[in-house]
């Protein structure tokens, strides 16, 4: 909403600088965004009277005139057709400035210009160039002052309960509560009757259209010029002038608050009646848009089927051209729920609607007419009939109570009776007040008072919010719990950050084929109104992600990546139920996932290594430790994102709690990367249960060591190796390790082919004496014996 | 013939002369070896008050000699672990080795400090769906179909359909972990039958269908909520000034509280802040949303509002990390750039 300065001071006047009455209007709610000069920026341009016009030497379309600035006379050549002795025109002389361009002393085409003179597309005005833009004014004077360009104009963002105040009048009454100065209002007189001229109206659907006023005007002028006052004042307001019938009824919106519609009478087909709309009927809008409605649409209709939608637009077949002799105005009242969300399911919307939905005061339909009736006879002429001012149903506006008590209490100070009775009063809001109660009447323009709250708000906004204390917070020492057996999420950050990883944060939105190349997922939950194709699906997993992060660092020359995300993924699932925080039909779990790219170690100087590409065995050992003190479980399955031999599910306490693998070589050639990044996703419920320690106390006892190495078939993983001595060891081993693997050179030397070397070191201790060493080998002689029988391992010495 | 003393001198600069162990302990030989030179001093005949006196003499001698000696071979060790030492010296400017340095994501770190500070009054975090249902997102928080505050907020909508046909949605604000938080806290204390304030923040992803220099399509907030007998429009104004003075750890931090409209508070506030010094010094910033909670959505929390009042508030995570780091670009949160990142140790 953009409030012209001068025309806001016509209704209420304080002797206060503009700049507070923007400061003052934001404080109060109604937030002033800016308020300054509209646009154009050009500076010492003035008004020109062209004194003489003769051709240019050189030029054929081209025409060097002698300009005064009342003081002195500039010889200036000029390109505009419309240049003619005596007009008055922007001038700008040497030295000025217009947006883009400086003026300097020029010589075009052998004649001399002192200066310019301008179109309105030339001081950023308009797209105009057809021509030099004409100015009234003083010879001399400042041209910005001549176009009005001088006055201010607040533009408001208005919060959408405020509908009242989407008209200069209602800023006006705002501006008149806050600083006290008082509002004046012209009296609306009613413009008497020149002839019997009606057109029939009904209302057919009154829970929709409350009140329709209506008033025929014969034999208008509709080809009158606009005046350049209301001209001005409409664009200062971000209006275009269109033409003196369109001109007016904008004019009274943004005046009064008051939108209205202009028929051509001549182009309707009997008695206008507003109904909702019947499945199957089709209008023309003046947009050029063509709408098909149906019942839950407020239409205006005659015999003729739809004309117009209630509220948002009129139609094309019955519009208000020059050529028109006689008008209908429409100053109707429609409820806004009957309203609300119909523009948008056209997808445009209008001043109109954009009021309507919020509420238009149902109070001021006569007066819009008669303003109208005003404007237009001065503007077109023509005789205006009577106004019939039909009233079907007028929203219920009951009182609203409110408690002094509960209003103290819920703004936190005690702001006395007598104060909020002046807010009321500032507000011209009726009130009684009885046993510390007000009982207030809302008026008919303030949609927004509904409850006790709604006048709380108003008591503490025109109390000033900046005059409320600030309390400093005050609480009951309740201590919150501390569960030691469940670690947060942001435990699972650092430890990935301390282990030499770097937080991502990624849109939870990915392209579809992510999905399907790193999650095998072709189904996701899909977006309806994506923003771009790239955005369309909900991820099912963070892989896809990480892979792009690694893409997009390494394409910036980062050698080496390592990143890692905690957020939500997004499963269909049609068995999950509603819950205090889930809801029914999918499921959106927390995950956490890293992936290392490039080499293993940060460049070194006198690394062994040096350049090793990060592998399986270095992610795992992260991932093991983010999940300690959990063990996690590696099982060699199959992943779509990952290299079939290199990739494993991994599983926590017995549940599947993720993947971990090196992308699948496929996706390194489809997405360009030189090498393969190793990757690992977890669910992060499966990881953040931790148990509580239980420990014992050390064996005093020394422990006795024993190493064994032992041949077995190549495809045994170590992982079965270990459960066997798990689940079959001598009660006094407390430990085995693997310290050696070893695959042979594949000459079948040493170790036969197809078989591997596994090295254990085994710890045995007695929890209440020393070992003998021929207790230790002969727990050595059954683990042997155990792994013999299990895997047809073979001793190696 | 020498006497004692030419012996000591003589054995004492034989000592001093060697230059390693092994010449040395051959000196040591030479002195006090069997056949050493001192042995030829040892009394072996005389009266017994002679044979003392020249006892005394020899070992004051010898004693001399071998204190020589020790002194000597604890300067030769010396020398050779001085030697060793010097040998072994690095050069400790050389780079240390190590895995190299991870770190958080600054809007997430932010997350971490606003928890740490709430936490220190005594809020709860809680943590919910970010795919929601019309009911949580809008008309719990008294913000009807088709009402015109909606298209405040545009929203994305997914393929699925809750129980009423209306289709999920990306939760637009936190506000929905208001309601869902509030009606389990209500319905455990209702089963209890007792009464406890509510005090939680809820800080998360958000998403809205703005993309451009200033708006990302995901965004994060931080939902906060605190309902008791008693909590007014005062209480939110001192509560949330002391948070962004803790945040910013500025105590002369300018704050201000602007009417504004949120569906589901009211009064509503707008909260703006201003630095007294810095690059952002006299400017008024918008950082927060607040308010006292509805009496329809305190209903919808399963509570009396008669009984129970208080505030909400919903804070922009990168707004106010923007405003900590001093960072002009919003989309450099969402590009994972590692060089920018790294800033962030």
């Amino acid at each position: 909403m953009n409030v012209p300065e001068r025309w806001l001071r016509a209704f209420c006047n304080p002797r206060i600088s503009g700049e507070e009455i923007a400061e003052k209007l934001t404080m109060a709610g109604l937030e002033v965004e800016s308020y300054a000069a509209p646009g154009a920026q050009f500076a010492g341009v003035v008004v020109g009277e062209v004194l003489s016009v003769e051709k240019h030497p050189g030029a054929d379309k081209l025409t060097v005139c002698k300009v005064s600035d009342g003081s002195r006379t500039y010889s200036v050549v000029c390109g505009a057709p419309n240049v003619r002795k005596g007009m008055k025109a922007p001038l700008a002389r040497i030295g000025s400035v217009l947006p883009g361009l400086s003026i300097k002393k020029t010589n075009i085409r052998g004649a001399e210009s002192e200066g310019m003179l301008c179109s309105a597309k030339e001081l950023g005005l308009s797209d105009d160039h057809s021509g030099l833009l004409e100015l009234e004014g003083a010879v001399g004077s400042d041209a910005r002052q001549a176009l009005g360009l001088d006055e201010k104009v607040f533009t408001l963002k208005l919060t959408p309960n405020r509908a009242d105040a989407l008209c200069v009048l209602g800023v006006a009454r705002e501006v008149s509560a806050i600083t006290g100065s008082s509002l004046v209002l012209a009296k609306m007189e009613p413009i008497q009757a020149k002839s019997e001229a009606k057109h029939p109206v009904r209302i057919t659907s009154p829970e929709g259209c409350g009140r329709f006023a209506g008033r025929v005007i014969r034999n208008v002028n509709a080809a009158a010029p606009t005046p350049p006052w209301m001209k001005a004042r409409l664009e200062r307001a971000g209006q275009r002038s269109i033409s003196a019938l369109v001109d007016v009824t904008n004019y009274v919106m943004l005046e009064l608050g008051r939108p209205l519609h202009v028929y051509d009478v001549a182009k309707l087909k009997g008695p206008v009646d507003v109904r909702w709309g019947r499945a199957g009927e089709k209008v023309l809008l003046l947009n050029g848009q063509t709408v098909e409605v149906d019942a839950s649409v407020l239409c205006i209709t005659d015999d003729s089927g739809v004309i117009g939608l209630a509220g948002i637009m009129g139609g094309e077949s019955t519009k208000a051209e020059t050529t028109t002799k006689d008008v209908l105005i429409e100053s109707a009242f429609f409820f806004p729920e009957a309203i609300q969300g119909r523009a948008r399911r056209y997808n445009f919307s209008s001043d109109a609607s954009h009021r309507f939905e919020r509420g238009v005061d149902p109070q001021n339909n006569v007066d819009g007419i008669e303003y109208a009736t005003k404007l237009i006879l001065e503007i077109c002429g023509g005789e205006p009939g009577p106004t019939q001012d039909l009233v079907a149903r007028l929203p219920e506006r009951r009182p609203v109570a409110m408690r002094v008590a509960r209003a103290q209490k819920v703004i936190g100070v005690p702001i006395a009776a007598e104060e909020m009775a002046g807010v009321f009063k500032k507000l011209h809001f009726p009130f009684a007040a009885k046993n510390n109660v007000f009982e207030v009447r809302p008026p008919s323009y303030r949609f927004d008072i509904q409850i006790e709250e709604d006048l709380i708000e108003e008591v503490a906004r025109l109390h000033g919010f900046e005059r409320i204390a600030a309390l400093p917070p005050k609480a009951a020492a309740i201590m919150l719990p501390a569960p030691e057996g469940r670690r947060g999420a942001h435990e699972l950050r650092e430890r990935l950050a301390a282990a030499g990883y770097r937080e991502v944060v990624n849109f939870s939105f990915v392209e579809p084929a992510w999905e399907a190349d790193f999650a095998g997922e072709a189904n996701p939950i899909r977006l309806l109104n994506p923003i771009h194709a790239g955005q369309s699906v909900m991820r099912t997993s963070l892989l896809g992600s990480l892979v792009a992060n690694i893409r997009y660092n390494h394409a910036r020359k980062v050698p080496r990546v390592r990143v890692f995300e905690l957020a939500r993924v997004y499963l269909r699932d049609a068995s999950a139920e509603e819950g205090p925080l889930a809801v029914r039909g999918l499921r959106q779990p927390l995950r956490i996932a890293a992936a290392a790219f490039g080499p293993a170690s940060e460049e070194e100087w006198d690394q062994a290594e040096k350049g090793k590409p990060a592998d399986f065995y270095d992610l795992k050992g992260d991932l093991e430790a983010l999940v300690a003190p959990l063990a996690a479980r590696f099982e060699s399955a199959a992943h779509p994102a990952l290299h079939p031999g290199r990739a494993a599910r991994v599983s926590v306490n017995g549940r599947d709690a993720g993947w971990i693998g090196e992308l699948h070589p496929r996706w390194l050639a489809k997405y360009e990367m030189p090498l393969a990044p190793v990757l690992f996703e977890l669910d992060v419920e499966a990881i953040s249960g931790t148990p509580l320690p239980a420990p014992v106390a050390p064996s005093k006892y020394p422990p006795v060591v024993r190493d064994i190495a032992i041949a077995l078939p190549q495809t045994v993983p170590v992982q079965a190796v270990l459960d066997a001595i798990s689940a079959e060891k001598p009660d006094i081993v407390r430990q085995v390790r693997l310290f050696d693997v070893y695959t042979g050179r594949g000459d079948g030397k040493g170790l036969p082919k197809g078989s591997k070397s596994l090295a254990f070191r085994v710890v045995m201790q007695h929890t209440e004496r020393t070992l003998t060493d021929a207790e230790a080998d002969a727990a050595r002689e059954a683990l042997v014996a155990l792994l013999g029988r299990k895997f047809s391992a073979t001793l190696r010495t | 013939m020498q006497d004692l003393d030419g012996i000591v001198a003589k054995a004492l600069a034989d000592f001093a002369a060697s230059a390693d162990p092994a010449s040395l302990e051959n000196a040591k030989a030479r002195y006090l070896g069997k056949s050493g030179e001192l042995n030829a001093f040892r009394p072996s005949s005389g009266t017994p008050e002679e044979r003392k006196a020249a006892g005394a003499a020899f070992n004051a001698a010898k004693q001399k000699i071998e204190q020589a000696l020790e002194a000597r071979r604890g300067a030769l060790a010396d020398a050779k672990l001085n030697e060793r030492l010097a040998a072994e010296a690095l050069d400790v400017t050389l780079p240390g080795r190590g895995r190299g340095s991870g770190g958080l994501h600054p809007v997430i770190r932010t997350w971490q400090r606003i928890e740490a500070i709430w936490r220190s009054i005594g809020f709860d975090v809680a943590d919910g769906p970010e795919i929601e249902t019309d009911w949580y997102n809008f008309t719990a928080l008294n913000n009807p179909e088709n009402h015109p505050a909606r298209s405040m907020q545009d929203t994305f909508y997914v393929d699925l359909k809750d129980e009423q046909g209306l289709p999920l949605l990306l939760r637009t604000h936190t506000s929905p972990m208001q309601v869902r938080y509030a009606r389990m806290h209500a319905e455990k204390l209702r089963q209890k039958a007792e009464w406890a304030a509510i005090k939680v923040i809820a800080p998360g992803r958000t998403y809205r269908v703005d993309s451009d220099a200033t708006h990302s399509p995901m965004f994060h907030q931080v939902e906060g909520l605190w309902i008791d007998e008693d909590i007014s429009f005062a209480d939110l104004k001192g509560t949330y000034t002391e948070f962004l003075r803790r945040f910013f750890e500025i105590d002369d931090l300018e704050v201000r509280f602007r009417p504004s409209f949120f569906p589901f508070t009211e009064p509503s506030a707008e909260i703006d802040m201003m630095f007294k010094s810095g690059t952002l010094k006299g400017r008024w910033l918008e950082i927060s949303g607040s308010g006292q909670v509805h009496p329809t959505v305190v209903r919808n929390f399963g509570l009396d509002p008669e009984k129970y009042i208080g505030f909400a508030f919903g804070s922009g995570l990168e707004r106010l990390t923007m405003l900590r780091y001093g960072i002009e670009d919003l989309r450099l949160f969402f590009d994972d750039d590692l060089r920018f990142l790294e800033q962030f140790s």
